[in-house]
C-alpha cells in the first residue's frame, strides 16, 4: 500500500533521505549525527496525534495528512517587509537568512545566519532542545536550514533586535524548519522582537533554544500574524540560570492553526520566567498555547497571563502545567488565563497542571471564560455607541490589558498595534 | 415629549410593568417616587432598550418616534439618555476614549463633525470643572474604583456632554453627600430648558427641593397610581405610600 507522493511524516523522512547530504553542515560528521538521531526519533514517533496528552485538544491531522515541498531554491527580489520596529533586523525568507534584506551592521555581538555559523553553535545546537523530546522538535533538527544564532558576550546590552520570518506563496505547499538558537552570557540583555507573517499552504515550524545565564535578561516578543492558510508550529526550550530573567509574550493571530509551545526551566536560583500572550482565533482557526514551567531551583518566580479571543466557529487552547521540583523551596509560581467567546460555536479547552514536590512554595492558577459582558455592552450602546464598536471597545480592553504587564515601550506598542490589527480584520470579515 | 400609554412589560416571563401611562411634555421635569421593587428602574431600562425585557403591550414614543422599535444606540441618538442606578464599571476601557467614543458616536448619528482630541479634552475639562469632578478621572477605566458618588457624577457628566433632550435619571441622588447632591442638581438645573426634559426616579424629597419638579408621579407595583405637583413629593415623605395609595 504505497501512496504515490508521500505525506505527513513519510513524506517529510523522504524527503530528508534525498536532502542529507545538500543540507547546511552535512560535511559536519557531529551535524550529521544529530539529524539522523532526529531522524530515527521521528521516524518512530511520526506526527503527535490526540492519543498523546499534551496533543489531546489539536489535531495535527491537516499537517500530518498533507505533503509539503521544501521552498523553492531562493526568493529573489524586493520582498514587502513589515513595519521596522528597530534599526537591526534579521529578516528570514522562507526560513532562510537574507543579508540584502537585513541590517545588523555595527553589531559587535555574534548575530546572524546560523546555517553560516555552524562551528561556533556545534556544543549548544540540541542541548536544550533535544531530538528525543518532541516529535517536532526532531522534524525541526532534521530538516532545519537556517535560522537565527545570537551569543552575547558577558554584560553586554544587546538593545533591540528585530527578528523577521516571511513566508511566499510558491503556488504549492511547502515547509520549513528554522532553528534559533539564542545565548545571552552573564549579565547579557536583549529585547527580540519577532514577526511572522506568510501566505500560502504552508507549515512553519520553528524551534528556539535559548540560554540565559545568570543575571541575563532576554525579553522576547513574538507576533504570529500568517495568513490564514499557514500552519505555525512553534516549540521553545529555554533554560534560565541563577538571577536571570526570561519574559515571553506572544501575539498568535492569523493562521489556520498555531501552536505556541513553550518549554522553560529555571535552573538556578531567583530566576524568573514571565510568560504572557494573546491568542486569537477567526472562524476555522485553532490557536494553541501550551507552556510547561520546570521550577528547578529555589526562590524562583514565575508568571503567566494568556488571554484567548475566539470568534466564529472556532478553537482555543491553554495547557499551562508547573513542576515544581523537590529542591525548589520557595517558589512563587501564578497562573491565568481567560478566554473570551464571541460565538456560540467557539470552543475553548484549559488545562492548568500543578505538581508540587516542595513544601514551602506559593502557587496559584486560575481560569475564566465568558461571552461579552452584556451589561457592559448596554452601558456602551445606550450612550449611542453602535453595537459593533462597542463589542471592539470591550474586546480590545480585555486583551489590552495582557500587554499591560510588557514594560518595554516598542515593544508594547508593536504588540498592542498586532492586537488590533487583527481585530480591525474581523470587524471587516464580519 | 414622551408619551407612555399602557406600556407592560415582562422579565423572564414575570410581569413587572402593568400597564403605566404617562406624558412628559417637553421642557418639564417630572419626578417618578415609589416603593423599592416597584418596576421604577424595570421602566428606564425597558424605554432605554436593555436586553431581557420584554414589551408585552402598549407604547412609548418620543417626539413621535416609536422609541421601542429603535436600538439602545439609536434612541441615544434620537435624545435619550439614562443615568443609570448602578453605573457599569468597564475596566480596560479609558474614561476619556469612552466618553469621547460616546460623544463623537452621537455627533456621527446626528450628521455633526466629530471633535480631535483635542477639542474633545477642552470641553471635557470644561464640563468636569462645573461638576468638580477632577481630571484624573478621565485618565481611569470607565468607573473602575470610582466611589458611588463619583460613579454618579460620572453620569451627569454624560449628560452635560451629550446633550440629551430627555434624560432619565434613576436614583442619581443615592449615595450622594450633601455637597454633591448640590452639584448634581445644579448640572440637571443647568440643562433645563424649553427643549429639555427630564424624568428623575428618586426616594427622597429633598432632591426634588434642589431639582423642583413640574409632576410628580407615584409608582406602585408596576403602575402610576397617582400623580401630582411638588407637594405630592412631600405629602408621601409625611405619610408614606400606603397612605397615599389608599387615599388615591
Ligand atoms: N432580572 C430580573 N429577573 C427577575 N426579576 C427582576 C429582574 N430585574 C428586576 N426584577 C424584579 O422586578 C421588580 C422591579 O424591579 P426594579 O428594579 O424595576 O424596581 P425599582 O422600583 O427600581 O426598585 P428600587 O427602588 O429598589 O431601585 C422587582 O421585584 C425585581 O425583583
Ligand atoms: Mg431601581
Amino acid at each position: 500500500m504505497t501512496a504515490p507522493v508521500a505525506t505527513g511524516a513519510a513524506g517529510f523522512l523522504a524527503r530528508y533521505e534525498g536532502l542529507k547530504v545538500h543540507l547546511p553542515g552535512a560535511r559536519k560528521p557531529w551535524l550529521n549525527t544529530l539529524r539522523a538521531d532526529a531522524a530515527v526519533h521521528f521516524a518512530a514517533r511520526g506526527f503527535p496525534t490526540r492519543r498523546i496528552e499534551q496533543w489531546k485538544y489539536t489535531d495535527l491531522a491537516p499537517v500530518a495528512q498533507s505533503s509539503f515541498a521544501e521552498p523553492l531554491t531562493m526568493v529573489e527580489g524586493a520582498i514587502a517587509l513589515p513595519v521596522a520596529n528597530a534599526a537591526h533586523r534579521a529578516v528570514f525568507v522562507d526560513g532562510r537568512f537574507r543579508s540584502d534584506l537585513s541590517t545588523l551592521d555595527g553589531l559587535a555581538h555574534r548575530v546572524g545566519s546560523l546555517a553560516q555559523d555552524l562551528n561556533a553553535a556545534e556544543p549548544f545546537l540540541g542541548a536544550l532542545a533535544k531530538p528525543g523530546s518532541e516529535p517536532l522538535v526532531a522534524l525541526n533538527t532534521m530538516l532545519f536550514e537556517d535560522g537565527l544564532f545570537i551569543d552575547l558576550p558577558e554584560g553586554l546590552d544587546g538593545g533591540l533586535l528585530e527578528l523577521v520570518s516571511i513566508a511566499v506563496d510558491p503556488g504549492r505547499p511547502f515547509a520549513f524548519h528554522p532553528r534559533h538558537l539564542i545565548r545571552l552570557a552573564a549579565g547579557a540583555r536583549l529585547t527580540l522582537i519577532e514577526t511572522a507573517t506568510g501566505r500560502g499552504q504552508c507549515l512553519h515550524n520553528p524551534v528556539f533554544e535559548i540560554e540565559v545565564a545568570e543575571g541575563a535578561t532576554f525579553t522576547h516578543g513574538r507576533m504570529l500574524q500568517e495568513e490564514a492558510t499557514v500552519f505555525h508550529l512553534s516549540t521553545i526550550y529555554a533554560a534560565i540560570a541563577a538571577g536571570g530573567t526570561y519574559d515571553n509574550f506572544t501575539v498568535a493571530a492569523g493562521p489556520r492553526l498555531t501552536r505556541n509551545e513553550i518549554h522553560a526551566a529555571l535552573t538556578g536560583p531567583k530566576a524568573a520566567c514571565h510568560m504572557n500572550g494573546a491568542q486569537m482565533a477567526a472562524d476555522g482557526q485553532h490557536v494553541d498555547t501550551t507552556t510547561s514551567l520546570d521550577h528547578a531551583a529555589p526562590d524562583c518566580a514565575s508568571r503567566q497571563t494568556y488571554k484567548t479571543v475566539l470568534a466564529g466557529r472556532s478553537r482555543g487552547v491553554f495547557q499551562g502545567k508547573i513542576f515544581v521540583h523537590q529542591a525548589a523551596q520557595k517558589t512563587d509560581g501564578y497562573q491565568m488565563n481567560q478566554a473570551l467567546l464571541l460565538s456560540e460555536n467557539a470552543e475553548i479547552d484549559s488545562k492548568p497542571q500543578l505538581e508540587i514536590y516542595a513544601d514551602d512554595v506559593k502557587c496559584s492558577h486560575g481560569a475564566t471564560v465568558g461571552a461579552l459582558d452584556a451589561d457592559s455592552l448596554f452601558y456602551l450602546r445606550s450612550r449611542g455607541i453602535p453595537e459593533s464598536q462597542a463589542k471592539a471597545m470591550l474586546v480590545e480592553a480585555f486583551l489590552h490589558e495582557a500587554v499591560e504587564t510588557v514594560t518595554d515601550e516598542t515593544l508594547r506598542t508593536a504588540l498592542t498595534r498586532a492586537l488590533d490589527n487583527w481585530w480591525a480584520r474581523q470587524g471587516a470579515a464580519a | 415629549m414622551l408619551r407612555i400609554e399602557g406600556l407592560t412589560a415582562e422579565i423572564d416571563g414575570k410581569q413587572i410593568l402593568k400597564g403605566i401611562d404617562l406624558e412628559v411634555p417637553t421642557g418639564e421635569v417630572h419626578a417618578i417616587m415609589g416603593p423599592n421593587g416597584s418596576g421604577k428602574s424595570t421602566l428606564s431600562y425597558v424605554l432605554s432598550g436593555r436586553e431581557g425585557y420584554e414589551v408585552t403591550g402598549g407604547s412609548a414614543t418620543f417626539d413621535g418616534h416609536d422609541i421601542l422599535a429603535m436600538e439602545p444606540e439609536e434612541r441615544a441618538a434620537a435624545g435619550l439618555f439614562l443615568a443609570f442606578q448602578y453605573p457599569v464599571e468597564l475596566p480596560g476601557v479609558g474614561n476619556a476614549t469612552f466618553l469621547r467614543t460616546a460623544l463623537n458616536a452621537q455627533r456621527k448619528a446626528r450628521g455633526e463633525s466629530e471633535l480631535d482630541a483635542m477639542q474633545f479634552l477642552k470641553l471635557a475639562r470644561e464640563r468636569m470643572k462645573a461638576l468638580s469632578m477632577s481630571d484624573d478621572m478621565l485618565k481611569r477605566g470607565v468607573n473602575v474604583g470610582f466611589s458611588g458618588g463619583e460613579k454618579k457624577r460620572n453620569e451627569i457628566l454624560q449628560m452635560a456632554l451629550l446633550k440629551p433632550s430627555i434624560a432619565i435619571l434613576d436614583e442619581t441622588d443615592s449615595g450622594l453627600d450633601i455637597d454633591a447632591l448640590k452639584i448634581v442638581a445644579d448640572g440637571v438645573n443647568a440643562m433645563r430648558g424649553p427643549d429639555f426634559s427630564a424624568l428623575v426616579i428618586t426616594h427622597y424629597q429633598r432632591l426634588l427641593d434642589y431639582i423642583v419638579p413640574d409632576r410628580v408621579h407615584v409608582l406602585m407595583q408596576g403602575r402610576i397610581v397617582k400623580s401630582g405637583g411638588p407637594e405630592l413629593a412631600k405629602e408621601l415623605e409625611a405619610q408614606g405610600y400606603a397612605a397615599v395609595q389608599a387615599a388615591a
